[in-house]
């Protein structure tokens, strides 16, 4: 007798918990009207409103709907979920070059591009976009490039102007062809006595640096982990050390609330942007620094830093629907589309010769030509491949140059502690 | 067995006698002997659901190789033999049981002198009572990013009033001593007096006559707090130290606000003040090794049940 009412209490508790994860893991792809609802994941912004409106228009039966996460930061573990636990991936995820690189060790989990006829599509994309988002013997495709991180050198012409350098944006660039110069010019800056620093912190200098040493840095293209074989990423080091022990640098980390605080009280002269990084400044300066901050080109041979790729994940249950989405959007329209919504810089060469992107001048930046600037920064660059655990790599390097600046290493410990962390960390 | 005692007799069954239909007899028999059981069924079922299964979920992932792919494969004790080896591991655990220290002992001593203060006759007592418990209401990041401002190297008040002193300002996120002094602040200006409370309500129980007793025996004031005072409220400093000890292991929000910038999970620079949960955090969802990051979950686990008995042990000791 005692047995009955237990199985009884397990079913009713099965059930209720079955109908519990039915009811939240439906996901529901399709909408009562029979068509096809296709869910887009993006964080910060894309700029895409406009452009699933059109696409909606031109093909009946789709419905698009978004899910942003606001920060980067946020969406990457949700991210994770969503791919091991296999559902609530969407349709079309956004992924930065970053996290694109750590999912490239496993392609699997995406569905292959070059099998919904993005094949022909390769010459619309910069070649190391494209490169970036295929497997090294070019059979599979992960994802389609959005925009890259276009570099240029912001700096405040105010403090340039105190400090006796010249203020028009061709000059200063003519300042720094090289990181030498650019050191150079740090000097004389330093001296004239502002009370700023040159730049922010020698992270983001490094970063830039590094993106500009050859066609790899970390890994080499096999994936293995070359960092202190590498003579770009020790090239870079150095020369990021040298501008640390000129003493140019403020020591704030980025995205802190002493650097957001830096912008509007002028601590530092110089920071190296990438495209994205001009709504940052724009916000945290606020408006009573407008046309304070321009935009010269950046010291060497152009770079980038960040960028993203949108790709379709092998959960998805439209995924020819949502290849030919992701198809759209990458396209020079779209990306020249993205660029006018939010600055997002185009990886489609086609856009970024269009003069919509060409001709853009940013009013906030003393009308800086950042279309053109930008532009050329992008085309200069030379492909870089970036192995799997690039970004936490990228973290401890980072984090070795801050306890330069804080004095608490030598430049040769800190570079031995974190070529030690970094091999501990691939193990 | 509390269930018989509440409901008169009904396990007990009576005579069998009158045998009532069957269908009856057995909806009552499981009325009787199983309804206490669904009553309390909701803490159970929720704790199995939210307690239990993540525990042995995490355990299970602890034994894989998991990363962004989803899990890989079975590795067994791996990730925690690699933890053993680990120095950025036990680091971390250095940090958080030295901030622990220092987050625990000094707001303990000072929680229990201002209750003592509080449980004199004093003008304006329940404003004064009111005001310790104050910091409380305060959300976690609010007093992070107070106090991180107010520990800040370029523009921090500490700093300020140092720098009256003729002392070179101080970086203090650079050492360990001053993040952990700067963390450690914001812990105990938040707890204080809400141990302080605790104490209050313990030491309002113990009878006046054991003080009046030791006055006419000539026992100082300072005797009589030793002596009588904290042995009588003893529960609750056992109470109140096993949960600072578990809020310590788990310290995760004031460090990380303290930390600022794109990487702040990582605690400094050199890890100065990066927690276990902190660490777990940062293996997890930013070098994405889901394997390694609940190994660590686990052994925070396994720490704070073993402070918790060391704990115990020590205060029983004393009785």
């Amino acid at each position: 007798m005692a047995v009955r009412p237990r199985r009884t209490l397990l079913a009713a508790v099965v059930a209720t918990a079955l109908a519990a994860t039915a009811a939240c893991g439906g996901g529901g792809a399709d909408s009562a009207s029979g068509g096809t609802t296709l869910i887009v994941k993006t964080f910060s912004q894309f700029g895409y409103d406009e452009l699933y409106e059109e696409y909606e228009a031109s093909h009946p039966g789709i419905t698009i709907k978004e899910d942003n996460i606001g920060k980067l930061g946020d969406y990457l573990p949700k991210l994770q979920q969503w791919m091991a636990a296999g559902k609530g991936a969407g349709d079309v995820v956004a992924l930065e070059e970053g996290i694109l690189s750590q999912f490239m060790a496993k392609p699997d989990q995406f569905v292959n591009l070059l099998d919904h006829g993005a094949g022909e599509l390769e010459p619309n994309f910069l070649e190391w976009k494209w490169k970036q988002a295929s497997t090294p013997d070019g059979s599979k495709l992960v994802g389609l490039g959005t925009d890259v991180g276009a570099q240029g050198m912001c700096y405040r012409t105010d403090l340039f102007a105190k400090a006796g350098l010249p203020t028009d944006r061709e000059a200063v660039g003519a300042l720094w062809p090289t990181w030498d110069d650019y050191l150079a010019t740090g000097r004389k800056f330093t001296a004239a006595g502002t009370g700023a620093k040159f730049f922010d912190t020698a992270g983001g200098v490094y970063q830039n640096i590094l993106m500009q040493q050859g066609d790899h840095t970390y890994y080499d293209t096999s994936n293995k982990l070359v960092i202190d074989t590498n003579p770009g990423v020790r090239k870079a080091w150095d020369q990021t050390i040298a501008l640390v022990d000129a003493g140019l640098s403020a020591n704030i980390d980025q995205y802190s609330p002493q650097w957001n605080a830096g912008f509007k009280n002028g601590a530092f002269a110089t920071i190296p942007c990438p495209s994205w990084m001009l709504g940052t400044i724009e916000k945290q300066s606020g408006p009573e620094n407008k046309g304070k901050w321009d935009v010269a080109r950046v010291p060497g041979n152009g770079a980038v830093r960040g960028g993203s790729f949108l790709a379709v994940p092998q959960q998805s249950t439209h995924q020819k629907e949502a290849a030919e989405l992701a198809e759209f959007l990458t396209s020079a329209k779209g990306q020249t589309a993205a660029f006018k919504a939010k600055n997002n810089f185009p990886s489609s060469p086609r856009a970024i010769d269009d003069p919509a992107v060409r001709d853009f001048t940013n009013p906030y930046f003393n009308d800086a030509p950042v279309g053109k600037i930008f532009g050329d920064s992008v085309k200069a660059l030379k492909p870089v491949y970036l192995g799997p655990d690039n970004n936490p790599i990228g973290d401890r390097v980072g984090n070795a140059l801050t306890a330069v600046q804080q004095g608490k290493l030598s430049p040769d410990e800190a570079w031995a502690k974190a070529v030690d962390d970094a091999k501990r960390l691939v193990k | 067995m509390a269930v018989t005692d509440v409901r008169p007799r009904p396990v007990a069954p009576p005579p069998r006698a009158p045998i009532p239909p069957l269908r009856h007899g057995f909806l009552s028999l499981v009325d009787t002997r199983w309804s206490p059981y669904l009553f309390i069924a909701p803490f159970f079922v929720i704790f199995a659901i939210f307690g239990l299964f993540p525990l042995a979920y995490t355990g299970w992932v602890s034994l894989h190789e998991w990363d962004l792919g989803g899990a890989g494969a079975f590795i067994g004790l791996d990730n925690y033999t690699t933890l053993f080896g680990d120095p950025d591991f036990w680091n971390a655990v250095v940090n958080t049981l030295g901030m622990l220290v220092l987050a625990t002992v000094p707001q303990l001593l000072l929680a229990m002198v201002l209750a003592s203060l509080l449980n004199q006759k004093l003008r304006g007592l329940t404003l004064l009572r009111m005001g310790v418990v104050l910091p409380i209401v305060t959300s976690v990041a609010a007093v992070g990013i107070v106090f991180s401002q107010i520990f800040d190297r370029d523009a921090g008040m500490v700093n300020g009033i140092l720098g009256l002193f003729d002392v070179a300002p101080i970086d203090w996120r650079a050492d360990k001593w001053s993040s952990w002094t700067a963390i450690a602040t914001m812990v105990n200006w938040r707890w204080t007096g809400y141990n302080a409370l605790i104490y209050l309500a313990a030491m309002q129980s113990i009878p006046r006559e054991l003080y009046e007793a030791a006055t006419v025996d000539g026992a100082s004031k300072v005797r009589q707090f030793r002596s009588i005072t904290v042995p009588m409220i003893r529960p609750s400093i056992i109470f109140t130290v096993i949960v600072s000890t578990i809020a310590g292991m788990q310290l995760f929000t004031e460090p990380l606000i303290f930390g600022q910038g794109g990487y702040a999970i990582s605690g400094g620079s050199l890890r100065q003040f990066q927690t276990l949960s902190m660490y777990m955090f940062e293996k997890a969802f930013r070098d994405f090794d889901y394997g390694y990051g609940s190994a660590v979950a686990w052994m925070i686990f396994l720490l704070i049940t073993l402070l918790a008995v060391v704990n115990f042990l020590v205060t029983r000791r004393g009785n």
